[in-house]
């Protein structure tokens, strides 16, 4: 039989290779998209610059930039490991995104693991622009990187496992409107900005279980603070991670 | 030359919640061009789905090349491809960057630039997928479907909606497909789509298998033709019957719409006119025809079609 421009010839792409155009498409994606970019890029710049060349809120002893930086790199993987994915997430499964690579050679896990590798590589951008323009504010930071890098691994996990969980249980437009709402509360409530000793003893303690709280208070103690590893705070995003990572696993809907 | 089943489905049922959408479907479907046809809700894209490994039987049995398409997900899916009825692109994402990321998930994909040329979906340029056409976005999901050089390629209603050309466009491809020894399952609800290129038709209507054969067996199977024609509504149709052979069935089909069904020739023309004439009716656009695919559907059913 004669080879045809059709003649099957079928046979999934290596692994790695799969994974790493998946991921690469992802980037593209997120990056090419106005809303997403708003979240993940304007609003955490913004409000670095902003509070901290503007006295607005009283960021305690020594210069705001320092007190701010860390809080702003907690938002930054916030916005895009949480809110960034969920929504992106939710109108992929919406828009049967989702439904049709499940039927491609590339494995569901691997299409999570490419979803992670994709937030991973926006983060390093975002950690890049806010060290760059936080050292032009006069930033002073100080300890351990490996303890910073432990903060924001784990916090990834742990707002990924939520994002996705509301992305693969709530309809889009919930999800879309949720993930902003939440957001917000946790940009006020959370220690990015206003320091969580401004709300009542009651608040704090509770605030301070939020994965925001212990991803900024982590972040703070040790790049304001040059404390060592923020055991604390590693353990609460550790909880949130493995509670959220779970549900999200267990419950996530494909369509 | 018979060889051996793509897909096999045995006494498939699938529920959603208190509808029960496929209710003990048996399907046998070999090389070639198998179409799936129904009506909208019969249980096609469920029982499509559920060859695609997307939904769990359950009950019964299904096996596509050979594979469990839930328990051997990871060894079928890179041997089929597969069209949704809608959707499946990112919104963000232009027709080529799609159709050249599925592509790169496939170990010896088509060469995405002819496939955008054969289909003419070089003209999207830089759209993005939410501001496709209605047909630009049907071409991509064909595209995505059969890029990855599949064995059998599932298209769930790939002409909906689509203008004469581009459904013209989709067929050439698909008998090309067929041409080159790729086996195609396609559900539709167009009659002249599943004659025109299916080896094989499966009637569907309400989630099981009422008839299947080629598109000639099933023509055969009921009355051997068709004679048509336009008269005053109203007709005495049992009057009719009577001036005719036994084995003859007259119906009006709409207001004014007559159809005879039988085996027609010169002596039952010269039947039916003569009764006309007794009647004083001048029936209009008399026409003989081959009992086509909608017919068998209509007595298999009792339903149209095309609702």
């Amino acid at each position: 039989m004669t080879v045809g421009t059709y003649t099957p010839r079928p046979g999934a792409a290596p692994l790695p290779r799969m994974i790493m155009a998946q991921a690469a498409l992802e980037t593209k994606m997120l990056l090419r998209n106005g809303e997403q970019l708003l979240l993940t890029v304007v609003i955490p710049t913004l409000l670095l610059v902003l509070f901290s060349t503007v006295d607005i809120v009283d960021t305690g002893e020594g210069e705001a930039v320092d007190f701010l930086a860390p809080g702003i790199l907690a938002l930054a993987v916030m916005s895009t490991a949480f809110t960034g994915q969920a929504i992106a997430t939710g109108f992929e499964r919406r828009y049967g995104v989702l439904k049709r690579l499940a039927s491609s050679p590339l494995p569901r896990w691997g299409l999570m693991t490419a979803k992670t590798l994709s937030v991973l590589v926006t983060e390093a951008l975002q950690v890049l622009l806010v060290t760059v323009i936080a050292f032009a504010l006069g930033w002073n930071p100080q300890g351990n990187p490996v303890a910073v890098v432990l903060l924001l691994v784990l916090g990834t996990a742990a707002f990924s496992g939520l994002g996705l969980l509301m992305a693969g249980t709530l309809k889009a437009e919930a999800t879309l409107a949720a993930a902003n709402l939440v957001f917000l509360l946790l940009l006020m409530g959370g220690g990015v900005v206003v320091p969580l000793d401004k709300f009542p003893d009651a608040a704090q303690e509770v605030l301070g279980l939020l994965p925001i709280s212990a991803l900024s208070d982590g972040l703070r103690d040790v790049l304001q603070h040059g404390a060592g590893m923020p055991w604390a705070d590693l353990g609460i995003l550790a909880v949130w991670a493995v509670v959220g990572l779970s549900a999200a696993g267990k419950f996530f809907r494909w369509e | 030359m018979r060889t051996e089943p793509v897909v096999q489905v045995q006494a498939l049922v699938k529920r959603y919640g208190t509808k029960t959408a496929v209710d003990g479907l048996d399907l046998v479907a070999r090389a070639g061009v198998t179409a799936v046809l129904g009506p909208n809700g019969a249980g096609k894209t469920t029982t499509v789905e559920t060859c695609e490994g997307y939904r769990k039987p359950d009950s019964g049995t299904v096996r596509v090349l050979g594979l469990d398409p839930v328990r051997q997900s990871g060894r079928l899916r890179p041997r089929i491809g597969v069209m949704l009825q809608s959707g499946g692109v990112y919104s963000g994402a232009r027709a080529d960057e799609m159709l050249r990321h599925v592509a790169k998930l496939h170990a010896h994909p088509l060469d995405v630039d002819a496939l955008i040329e054969r289909l003419g979906l070089g003209s999207c340029g830089r759209t993005g997928y939410r501001r496709l056409s209605g047909g630009q976005q049907q071409r991509l999901a064909l595209a995505m479907a059969v890029v990855g050089r599949p064995e059998l390629v599932f298209l769930d209603e790939p002409t909906a909606g689509l203008d004469p050309q581009a459904r013209r466009a989709t067929w050439d491809l698909v008998r090309d497909l067929r041409a080159d020894g790729v086996s195609v399952i396609l559900t539709t609800h167009y009659m002249d789509e599943a004659e025109q290129l299916a080896d094989d038709v499966a009637i569907i209507d309400a989630g099981r298998v009422i008839a299947q054969g080629s598109p000639e067996e099933l023509c055969r199977g009921g009355a051997e033709n068709t004679l048509r024609f336009i008269g005053r509504p109203g007709l005495d149709v049992g009057s009719l019957l009577k001036a005719l052979p036994a084995d003859c069935t007259a119906a009006e089909l709409t207001p004014g719409s007559y159809r005879v069904a039988g085996k027609v020739d010169p002596q039952l023309l010269a039947t039916v006119t003569s009764w006309c004439a007794q009647h004083g009716v001048m029936p209009e656009k008399i026409s003989v025809e081959r009992h086509t695919l909608e017919d068998v559907f209509l007595e298999l059913t009792g339903k149209e079609l095309r609702s």
